[in-house]
């Protein structure tokens, strides 16, 4: 089991600030998150895009916000738990919780943070009858392990980057690669459109534009899809149906953890960011009070009054006052230290 | 003018006319959000990218709208429920062309 001071869900900004703030107080954190990167939005949905509202910052790509905010933090030396989303949490007869991930790892800490964005990411499953009762028998809406798909049919529905990396991926892997989409254009990188231009030449991959799925056939698992193009309909016979239509946030299992939710949001006390379950605090977007606004920089803010709370908690009667890194400088866990230089003092003779 | 108005009918069906500024360089999808006609966090997820699709709707009006971009209508190519007169709201700027649009939110 994977112990720390403060559990954090979600490894978007402000959960990472999280770390630095945590760790100037000594408290070593760990973060789980459902994508494979941290970052949250600013590295899944815009890493080229300017964030212009950072303070300090007259300008800076999200994913660049994502690195500094990294190296911000590595000397507290947070622990990662990635492509794994927060399931289940258990109150321990200490008070401290037990959260399990969707994989089966647990994670065990004295405070948990919160600091999930909109939600984890899901994919975003078209609408066709039956596909639930596919799901796992042929049809998947990511893909693990591509050699499952070895000699295999696959069908790939979508015009995005994942879709056409998939089907240029699979087409060497896969006996026969059909890839549908809406429209002829694809929005994905040049060269990759150009790649599955080739691969289709080549007879590798079957490009059905502009096409559309519009139902599933298979009696214990997925035989074949109707393709509709052009107001005709046709059946392919597949072993499996893979559609990639991104990604979209869900607040998840964390609704149901007895939190109180308010517009798709938690309910926290503005005074330190804690919920309703005392040792659960929530911030950034996934939080809601009056007044609040889903910024980057007010997450920040939320992060640092939640870690002193977090500290008052973890250490009652304890004395501690409010330290500025400038006049301090930085302990990192990891032995390192940073301080400003020592002002040099010299006589005038 | 200042404010122009818009009718819109929400995702159950509901139909709300409101007052949306035309001087605070808003867009449909942030009207929609300001008087709350959908719940949060199923609207306007990305922030106004045209990325995530979650604010389409459905013009239905003959209002002539800008012109859709690139990043708007390949969005639209991988979203559902798309239709003929599908747009995401957070790409139509308020202006005074707007008066009297009437929209329907997408599911």
């Amino acid at each position: 089991m994977i112990k720390t001071d403060i559990l954090i869900i979600g490894a978007g900004p402000t959960g990472l600030f999280t770390v630095f703030e945590a760790g100037l107080l000594k408290l070593k954190c760990h973060l789980i998150d459902a994508l494979p990167q941290p970052g949250g939005q600013c590295s899944e949905l815009y890493p080229k895009k300017p964030i212009y509202d950072i303070p300090g910052f007259p300008e800076i790509l999200a994913g660049d916000l994502t690195s500094n905010l990294l190296e911000q933090g590595k000397q507290f030396q947070p622990g990662f738990t990635l492509g794994e989303r927060a399931e289940t949490i258990d109150k321990q007869d200490d008070g401290s919780f037990v959260v399990t991930t969707n994989k089966g790892t647990q994670h065990h800490a004295p405070i948990i943070a919160i600091a999930g964005g909109l939600g984890s990411f899901e994919p975003r499953k078209p609408k066709l009858e039956n596909i639930e009762n596919y799901e796992d028998k042929g049809v998947a809406y990511f893909i693990k392990d591509p050699e499952v798909y070895r000699d295999k049919k696959v069908v790939i529905a979508g015009g995005g980057d994942s879709a056409l990396d998939w089907s240029i991926f699979l087409a060497d892997v896969a006996s026969e690669v059909t890839l549908v989409h809406r429209r002829n254009e694809f929005r994905g990188a040049l060269d990759s459109v150009e790649q599955v231009q080739e691969l289709k030449l080549l007879n590798k991959i079957n490009l059905i534009t502009p096409a559309e799925i519009i139902a599933l056939h298979g009696e214990h698992k997925i035989e074949g899809v109707s393709v509709t193009k052009d107001g005709e309909t046709q059946v392919i016979e597949t072993d499996a149906f893979i559609p990639l239509f991104g990604l979209s946030p869900k607040l998840g299992p964390i609704g149901d953890w007895g939190l109180e939710i308010e517009k798709n949001a938690i309910k926290v006390d503005t005074l330190d960011y804690q919920t309703n379950i005392p040792g659960i605090y929530a911030i950034g977007d996934v939080n809601t009070y009056e007044g609040k606004l889903k910024l980057i920089l007010c997450g920040f803010h939320e992060a640092t009054l939640m870690c002193q709370s977090a500290y008052k908690r973890l250490n009652p009667g304890k004395k501690f006052v409010l330290k500025y890194t400038t006049v301090s400088g930085i302990n990192g866990f990891d032995g390192t230290r940073k301080e400003s230089p020592k002002a040099v003092v010299k006589a005038i003779v | 003018m200042q404010d122009v108005i818009i009718h819109i009918t929400d995702r159950e069906g509901e139909k709300h006319t409101v007052l949306a500024p035309t001087d605070m360089a808003m867009n449909l999808m942030e009207v929609v959000r300001s008087y709350e006609l959908a719940p949060e966090g199923t609207i306007g997820v990305c922030g106004g990218m045209a990325m995530c699709a979650s604010c389409q709707c459905y013009v239905n009006s003959e209002h002539e709208l800008n012109t859709m971009e690139d990043e708007e209508d390949a969005m639209l190519a991988e979203a559902f429920n798309v239709k003929s007169n599908s747009r995401l709201s957070c790409q139509i700027p308020i202006t005074e062309i707007l008066h009297e649009l009437e929209i329907e939110l997408a599911p």
